[in-house]
């Protein structure tokens, strides 16, 4: 048999129907379902008069709307009615149709990308989908994983199946052992910063080399996570031990037999040797420096200690005008160095960078510091209840809180400002999220993407340092 | 669904590369649980010198004379001329739904991001694709001359400009199927029933933990 790459053998295992002209149908393993993007496809469903295809292949949290405080009011506590009436929209169509939601106060809640992985409901070689580009992130686990729009939501509650076409094969492979300091997140945004914003478009991304393999799978899924990013709308990252040692035990995995005969059948979940792949990007991780973000797409993005890029340096001109549209966002002057940027506000959360090793990074910056005084708010907000309350076992909450950093509960929160927690007009934020755009943050909010680390540095310090010196410094 | 067959129409040039979908409709307007009303707030940040409101009537709101759309000789247009990777980011299909209900049947770019790409299609927008060059040709026309209307024909895939200048474009013939008949794809789907059970039990066989029930 031709080798095949591994999002070959994932896609050739879920043909339905193979079409004439190129497209197919795709079986869909398991969609999960959040408040913002579902209810036009269950309100499509009912007046079609349909019923959800398999019930028990969907599962369902709110988590864009919820507000990172006071949930133990419930849906009740939600002071926006607006954004009441979406999250009370989900419960009561899971309620309807019978689909399992980890609803406001259970402890499962949390953003709909943290807890599939947490709860074994992402498992090597399905295919998952759910009405968010940022699905990337659970392939991770070596899984077909992509958002959709709503119709594709209903698409699929009606008949767990898609109409698609298949990608082609790009991958990216990061050898070497990664420098202190610099993380999945570095990883990526420098992955971005080369192929830019488009460049995977078309293409399912598979992540490879000694690099990756060296990531937990917290590591894998922030890199994952930002595939789309690169304009990929899949992420992929071959099964190894890291990825079975993580599965075992979690509550919708298999158990017993049936776990002895899936792992065997993961354990084919890799390229083969000689699999053909459309396009490969080779980076060296000894190359790859702290990175923040200085513009208005995660494209523009440079290492810590770089100067701003002048837009006038640029020869493409498409590119230049971003940046010079960019320049005009940010309110930049000529010359400025990454560490120059007044930071008003830090976040640290979001389906990129909120699980329990992404606060251990940052809380070991935190601990024993004090956040600076020019800073208005910084804030960590835990990707589920679970891993909040892991973290509190660990007494992280408590490093966070004496240093002065707020501590929330589990929700997008500040990645998309949909719910309370957002930038005020012409606030910069460093911000372990996954996008910059205009305004993603709040109207008029500036984000400078960064990892988790180098998050609580900025927030220390007031403006970005190298995380690199500032932990040796206060190490010593 | 609306079919789509034949369309000419006064085209509106927005000429920006990597246009986001939380620009094409910010965040806060998606807390609605409808599929239509998402017209008046297209591009609310640009369009608008406020901070727009889900819910709000938009007719009071200051304008952003300078933002293409706001310009007289485009109101009414149906066809948006735009830059490479349109679309990018968010998957909410309210980007689309936010397009159609401002009246734009149809968007021409020298390339898309997939997942907008594809939501177009399930709601009889055409998503044009023409080469860099071209698009070039088209905004500096559009520009120069008021009033300028491309027909864009779906069954023999061409985009027609005023002088008679016709350009081909590629689509996938489902897709063009189902916009030119306004086809349901979930009918579709379902008329594939057997095949997808046939799968399933097939699966169950060689996989069964993918059908362990979530509950």
């Amino acid at each position: 048999m031709k080798p095949r790459t591994l999002y070959d053998k994932i896609w050739d295992d879920h043909i339905v129907k193979q079409r004439e002209d190129g497209t197919a149908l795709i079986y869909i393993d398991r969609q999960l379902l959040h408040e913002v993007t579902s209810p036009q496809a269950f309100e499509g469903l009912e007046l079609a008069g349909r019923t959800p295809w398999r019930l028990d292949a969907n599962l369902a949290t709110p988590d864009h709307n919820v507000p990172t405080e006071n949930q133990d009011a419930g849906v009740a506590g939600i002071v926006d009615p607006i954004s009441r009436i979406q999250v009370e929209t989900l419960d009561a169509n899971c309620d309807k149709f019978g689909i399992v939601e980890f609803k406001m106060g259970d402890v499962r809640q949390g953003i709909v990308h943290v807890i599939g992985p947490e709860q074994g409901a992402t498992l090597p070689g399905m295919t998952i989908v759910c009405g968010d580009s940022h699905t990337a992130t659970h392939g991770a686990f070596a899984t077909i994983a992509h958002g959709i729009g709503t119709s594709e939501v209903e698409h699929v509650l009606a008949t767990q199946c898609l109409i698609q076409r298949k990608m082609k094969n790009m991958r990216v492979e990061v050898n070497g052992d990664l420098p202190f300091g610099v993380t999945a997140k570095d990883i990526i945004l420098a992955i971005i910063g080369e192929i830019g914003t488009a460049g995977g478009t078309g293409y399912a991304i598979e992540f490879t080399g000694t690099t990756i393999e060296a990531l937990s799978m917290e590591g894998r899924m922030t890199v994952c996570n930002m595939a789309i990013e690169g304009g990929a709308r899949c992420g992929l990252v071959g099964v190894d031990d890291t990825t079975i040692n993580y599965l075992k035990d979690r509550p919708y995995g298999p158990t017993s037999e049936r776990w002895d005969q899936a792992v065997s059948q993961w354990r084919e979940l890799k390229s083969d040797e000689g699999a053909f792949f459309d396009h490969i990007v080779i980076l060296n991780a000894a190359d790859i420096k702290p990175q923040v973000t200085w513009g208005t797409s995660p494209e523009m993005v440079v290492a810590v200690d770089a100067k701003i890029p002048n837009p006038a340096e640029e020869t493409d001109p498409v590119k230049r005008e971003g940046m010079e549209r960019a320049y005009e966002y940010m309110d930049y002057e000529q010359g400025l160095a990454i560490s120059d940027i007044k930071l008003d506000r830090v976040f640290i959360g979001s389906c990129t960078n909120s699980r329990i090793e992404d606060l251990r990074a940052a809380a070991e910056v935190a601990k024993g510091n004090q956040v600076a005084s020019s800073i208005k708010q910084a804030m960590v907000v835990p990707g589920s209840g679970l891993v909040k309350q892991q973290a509190e076992k660990e007494g992280l909450d408590q490093i966070f809180t004496a240093a002065g950093f707020q501590w929330r509960e589990p929700g997008c929160s500040m990645c998309l400002a949909m719910n309370a927690d957002k930038l005020g007009n012409g606030e910069h934020c460093a911000s372990t999220s996954n996008r910059n755009f205009e305004g993603r943050q709040g109207q008029g909010g500036r984000t400078h993407l960064v990892s988790p680390a180098m998050a609580a540095a900025a927030a220390i310090v007031g403006h970005f340092v190298d995380v690199r010196d500032f932990v040796s410094k206060t190490s010593v | 669904m609306d079919q789509f067959t034949s369309h000419k129409a006064l085209v509106a040039p927005l000429d920006r590369a990597n246009v986001d979908t939380d620009q094409i409709i910010p965040k806060q307007f998606l807390k609605s649980i409808k599929r239509s009303g998402f017209g008046p707030n297209l591009f609310d940040e640009w369009r608008y010198l406020d901070e727009g409101q889900p819910g709000q009537d938009c007719s009071g709101r200051p304008l952003n004379e300078a933002f293409i759309l706001n310009a007289a000789r485009y109101q009414g247009a149906q066809i948006l001329l735009a830059r490479q990777n349109f679309g990018c980011g968010s998957s909410r299909e309210h980007a689309p739904w936010a397009l159609l209900d401002f009246g734009f049947r149809c968007v021409i770019a020298s390339s898309y991001a997939d997942i907008f790409y594809n939501n177009c299609f399930k709601n009889g927008i055409v998503p044009v694709i023409l080469e860099d060059k071209i698009v070039n040709q088209l905004f500096e026309e559009t520009f120069a001359n008021e009033g300028y209307q491309l027909h864009v024909d779906l069954e023999s895939q061409t985009v027609v400009t005023p002088k008679g200048e016709s350009f081909g474009f590629e689509i996938d013939a489902f897709r063009k199927h189902c916009l030119l008949n306004g086809l349901d794809e979930i009918s579709l789907t379902l008329a594939d029933a057997e095949l997808i059970r046939a799968y399933e039990t097939k699966r169950k066989q060689t996989s069964p933990w993918l059908f362990d029930v979530i509950k």
